[in-house]
């Protein structure tokens, strides 16, 4: 298998040779193959631990068609360091699918550092679709600081689609300006001795400012999560809300730590958190139609990481 | 004999006597109701016969098809062709709608799906890739429950208060619905306490404090229950009557 099989395994194929469609294949830290569309300006440097990547759209351009990033490594063991500087200008709109691809790894770093700004009535949604080995072998540590200006939109979502978690880190902090909004969505599966680590943090400093952070985590086996999330509102008439939910199974441990903070009485922000097993009554509906216990529970599991 | 027998079954919940001596007879192919006032024991007759968690420490005797019950989990008490729906259907967040009726199902036909969410009023174009969470109203989730249930094919269906908080056209499709479980041959079980779901049956039980105190007709138990249940004569605890006659 070489660097090229990372684009089969996450399913380019099609965006790849298309050349209305912006990509960015990386194997550990060299670009495999790019291709960029009108408006949006890829540069990249490679270097002997790490890329840096700078992605620059114009304002008023809005990108038609998804931009897919591909940032992966063929090989059981190695470093891959990514650092990000993005920048979507006024009134322009993207949408990146980041597909990260390790399906070999037994000791694997994929460390990620972006910089992220989004300015004034600029839209971006970055959707970040993991494939890891059956054994884990990974960890996986995204890091994020995001800038949002005036009417603002940001939404990223972090999915493992395959594989084993091993050890992941999401550490993401998000800043929004008045009217910006931005939703971030972390829906994580660990089994095994997999470690989940989240952080989300969000700043409602602009009037008028929206956000969320949701997350939805199943554990099993010997597997841990720990959910972190942090919303503050600080301006007249930001909206917020924390909705955590965690799934615990077998062995598996899990705690989230929900932390809202509003300096501004015209602010308001709510949070939710549950924790446990399988819901009683969710279960034994699957089980009155035939399923199994394993089978139900597995059903529940996968509608909440859908 | 009945396809669904029980004899002398009692059950207590936190030292409480809920089920008490009780006994039963269903015949295949009928529609029965149980009947009785709120805390007559009627929900938990069914949740006992569905196995589920917390009733399943009874005594007596549930016998299905000459099988006893006792020792079968709830889905081998499913795979046997039993099952329920509930009062208050269960929500699952991103679990669709066409996906949970065809859980029970052995076809998994996309179609037969659809066909079974109109069937029960839910355009299946709506609500197809709808989860089946909080976005869907009781009455709805009613509606989808009751497809799964008819997907299913059961040769036991038990319906727990199957009016319980919905419309009035709800109603008549809840009850077409039912005609769809007797077609396919299902014996169904209406736990109620209203008087016009009582009259979808074609027998009738009168449970009270967990005892089935008449059965037979259904105008003549739906005469008794409007009539003289409440306030109840408590004829099989004759040593409540003053307790519940002082509220």
């Amino acid at each position: 298998m070489d660097n090229a099989e990372l684009i089969g395994l996450a399913k380019i194929h099609a965006a790849v040779k298309d050349p209305d469609v912006a990509h960015l294949v990386i194997g550990l830290n060299k670009v495999i193959t790019s291709n960029t569309v009108p408006g949006l300006e890829v540069e990249v440097v490679e270097k002997s631990d790490e890329v840096r990547i700078g992605v620059y759209l114009k304002p008023e351009v809005r990108v038609a068609k998804p931009v897919h990033m591909c940032f992966g490594l063929v090989q059981e063991a190695g470093i891959q360091k990514i650092n990000l500087d993005l920048n979507i200008e006024r009134d322009s709109a993207v949408d990146i699918i980041a597909h990260c691809v390790f399906p070999n790894a037994t000791d694997v770093q994929h460390l990620m550092d972006a910089q992220i700004n989004i300015a004034a009535n600029a839209r971006y949604t970055y959707f970040e679709r993991h494939i890891h080995s059956p054994a884990g072998g990974i960890t996986v540590v995204p890091k994020a600081v995001v800038e949002l200006g005036s009417g603002a939109r940001f939404k990223t979502d972090f999915e493992l689609i395959q594989g084993r978690v091993g050890v992941i880190d999401i550490d993401y902090t998000t800043t929004c300006r008045d009217h910006s909004v931005m939703e971030m969505v972390a829906k994580v599966s660990g089994r095994g001795d997999d470690v989940i680590k989240i952080r989300e943090t969000g700043h409602l400093i602009g009037e008028y400012a929206r956000g969320a952070l949701l997350s939805r985590v199943a554990v099993r086996d010997r597997a841990r999560a720990d959910v972190y999330n942090r919303l503050t509102a600080s301006a007249a008439h930001a909206r917020g809300h924390v909705d955590c939910k965690e799934i615990i199974l077998d062995d598996g441990v899990a705690s989230a730590t929900p932390i809202v903070e509003v300096n501004h009485p015209k602010a308001h922000v709510t949070h939710e958190a549950a924790l446990g097993s399988v819901d009683t009554k969710q279960l034994e509906t699957l089980m009155s139609r035939g399923l199994s216990e394993d089978e139900a529970s597995d059903l529940i599991v996968a509608g909440l990481l859908t | 004999m009945g396809m669904l027998e029980i004899r002398n079954l009692s059950l207590s919940l936190n030292g409480h006597e809920i089920l008490s001596e009780l006994n039963l007879d269903l015949w295949e192919g009928y529609v029965h109701a149980v009947v009785g006032p709120n805390g007559a024991g009627k929900s938990t007759l069914a949740f006992t016969i569905m196995g589920l968690e917390g009733y399943r420490g009874f005594s007596g005797e549930i016998v299905f098809d000459g099988r006893s019950l006792h020792e079968l989990s709830i889905d081998e008490r499913a795979r046997l062709g039993i099952t329920l729906g509930w009062q208050e259907p269960a929500r699952y967040e991103g679990l669709t709608v066409g996906k949970f009726v065809q859980v029970g199902s052995k076809e998994h036909n996309p179609e037969v799906t659809a066909e079974l969410l109109a069937k029960v009023g839910l355009p299946p174009g709506r609500y197809m890739q709808r989860a089946v969470d909080k976005t869907l109203s009781g009455g709805e989730r009613k509606k989808v429950e009751l497809a799964s249930l008819v997907a299913m094919k059961p040769r036991l269906v038990m319906l727990d208060e199957p009016d319980s908080g919905i419309d009035i056209e709800s109603l008549r499709r809840i009850r077409e619905a039912i005609g769809l479980l007797k077609e396919q041959g299902a014996t169904v079980l209406l736990i109620t306490h209203s008087l016009e779901v009582l009259s979808w049956a074609e027998h009738a039980f009168l449970l009270c404090c967990g005892r089935v105190v008449d059965k037979g007709n259904v105008d003549k138990i739906a005469g008794y229950f409007r009539d003289k249940c409440v306030p109840c004569d408590h004829r099989n605890r004759p040593e409540l009557n003053g307790a519940l006659a002082n509220g």
